[in-house]
């Protein structure tokens, strides 16, 4: 009789006997972790970034190299986004509409960026496309810069943010099952009906959802495009190689200034996601 | 509009779902497809509804061979298992879609959609419903919302895959007395997939017995129930008690 008190679950329950220092204990510990390692870096981005005023931070910002930068990130995420969005859209299509031999492969592959260093996303487009990769004769040959340019920087980008739309859209997608899908043919809609009126808005909340990823990350990357880019200044750099160039110069509250950039567009990230993980919640 | 299905065969990887199964249902015909989980009731029917295709066999409606036709052109109404209801569209918006979809030179005006939706939604006894969405209905109401949906577009056959399987026994019986009505008034040739020997054996014209990928006997449920063709058919209708049949 003594052993089944000992395993009732009911009979151990310590966390809601817990005293009261314990768990406030817990609570202030889990609290100060988060200062030290989230609120305070944060903090200190936009300290530095102001230290010396409203003008150096506003010049900072406004110098041509600093515009350079932040246009080639723009148009980096702009180009590298909407790929990542058409082909994960036809990966998750194709991963769980259909039967076919592969699909476990298909799907492994998809996860490759997310598994290699970012470095070595870089570097495989310098074996491909670099004086010395494959097709570096050929393209020197023709005149055409993919390496140490802005196509690989593009290229880089697309290729370390390839999982986020594909991955967040299969999840999803094998949730909901093809049986709306099979209705609308039945109904007679034709393949784009089926798609646009019953696949895509099920799937929208999720896929902005996996838009959102994929643009911070794009916008962040720094290691794989620092491979390709050369950091040609005011030409192939991006925010984040820009920053490092910065701060390598001693010019802290350059770098910081730019760096509050960045960090304020993670904070509207993170927002956007919550409003988007709560959305796609909802029935 | 007749449907015959002739030598259907259909294999999934390693496991034989039909094997050489050949049925016939006539115009006006309330045909039930009964047998137990796995017997390939449910892939019978998405085969006639242009869901599968066939190894090998024929589908024939209409007496004209549909067998390379798609789901699309089939002009079936297909009523699912869990209704697949379009989530993101109000009831309205599910029953109007087959109509909306057609191209344009047979897709009715904006007014005729809404006096056919209307109908439907009469029809159904859920007239104040249309603008719910699917989340917001009961289970009863969602099949009847399903059931409307697949009727809008004046199918030829009527398909219906466990059509009361997920609903509590009250509704289910006021339902399958409804879905009775309902075919008797649109003389197309039905065909619904149960597992339940009551419910086929009250509702149907005729029941197609089916186990393990075999047709094992087709007849009308006074004659499949005292006259079995063989020990499985008997075994499994031995504990029903069909109503209709008791007071004959």
């Amino acid at each position: 009789m003594t052993n089944t008190y000992a395993i009732n679950p009911h009979a151990t329950q310590p966390h809601a006997k817990d005293p009261t220092l314990v768990r406030w204990g817990l609570t202030g510990l889990a609290l100060a972790a988060l200062v030290m390692f989230i609120v305070l870096p944060l903090a200190a981005v936009f300290v530095q970034a102001f230290e010396k005023g409203w003008h150096v931070y506003r010049d900072a910002i406004v110098q041509p190299e600093t515009v350079s930068a932040i246009e080639l990130s723009l148009l980096a995420v702009g180009i590298s986004v909407p790929m990542n969005v058409l082909f994960g859209l036809a990966a998750a299509w194709a991963i769980t509409k259909f039967q076919f031999t592969g699909k476990n492969v298909l799907t492994t592959l998809i996860d490759i960026p997310f598994g290699v260093s970012p470095v070595i996303s870089g570097l495989v487009w310098v074996l491909v496309f670099g004086v010395q990769g494959w097709f570096g004769p050929w393209l020197t040959g023709h005149d055409i810069a993919i390496i140490f340019a802005v196509p690989g920087i593009i290229l880089a980008t697309t290729f370390v943010t390839f999982p986020f739309v594909a991955r967040e859209l299969i999840a999803l997608m094998e949730s909901q099952g093809t049986e709306e899908e099979e209705a609308a043919l039945v109904l007679g809609a034709n393949t784009w009906q089926m798609f646009f009126r019953v696949t895509l808005p099920n799937i929208k909340w999720g896929l902005l959802y996996g838009v959102v990823l994929c643009t911070a990350r794009a916008l962040g990357e720094f290691g794989a495009v620092s491979v390709v880019s050369g950091h040609i200044r005011g030409q192939t750099n991006t925010l984040p190689l820009h920053v490092e160039i910065l701060y390598n110069e001693y010019n802290y509250a350059g770098a910081f200034a730019v760096a509050s950039l960045l960090s304020v567009l993670a904070v509207i990230t993170l927002a956007l996601k919550k409003f988007l993980e709560w959305k796609t919640a909802q029935p | 509009m007749s449907i015959e299905v002739q030598h259907v065969r259909k294999v999934f990887g390693t496991h034989e779902a039909l094997k050489d199964v050949s049925l016939r249902i006539e115009t006006g015909e309330l045909m039930a497809l009964l047998g137990p989980s796995g017997s390939g009731k449910t892939t019978l029917l998405r085969i006639i509804a242009g869901l599968e295709l066939p190894d090998s066999g024929t589908v024939h409606l209409n007496n004209e061979d549909a067998t390379r036709s798609t789901a699309r052109d089939r002009r079936v109404g297909f009523v699912f298992q869990h209704y697949a209801l379009f989530r993101h569209m109000t009831v309205f918006e599910n029953i109007a879609f087959g109509l909306r979809v057609r191209p344009k030179s047979t897709r009715p005006s904006e007014r005729d959609i809404r006096v056919r939706v209307l109908d439907l939604l009469k029809l159904i006894q859920l007239e104040w419903l249309g603008y719910r969405y699917p989340s917001q209905l009961s289970g009863g109401q969602r099949q009847r919302v399903a059931l409307a949906r697949a009727l809008a577009v004046e199918p030829r056959v009527l398909l219906l895959d466990e059509p009361f399987g997920a609903l509590d026994a009250k509704v289910r019986r006021e339902l399958r007395q409804w879905l009775r009505r309902l075919h008797d008034d649109l003389h197309i040739a039905s065909v619904f997939v149960t597992h339940d020997q009551e419910e086929a054996l009250e509702v149907a014209d005729r029941v197609a017995i089916l186990s393990d990928g075999n047709i094992e006997q087709v007849g009308t449920p006074d004659h499949v129930y005292r006259h079995p063709a063989n020990a499985f058919v008997e075994e499994f209708l031995r504990d029903v008690n069909p109503r209709r049949l008791a007071v004959e």
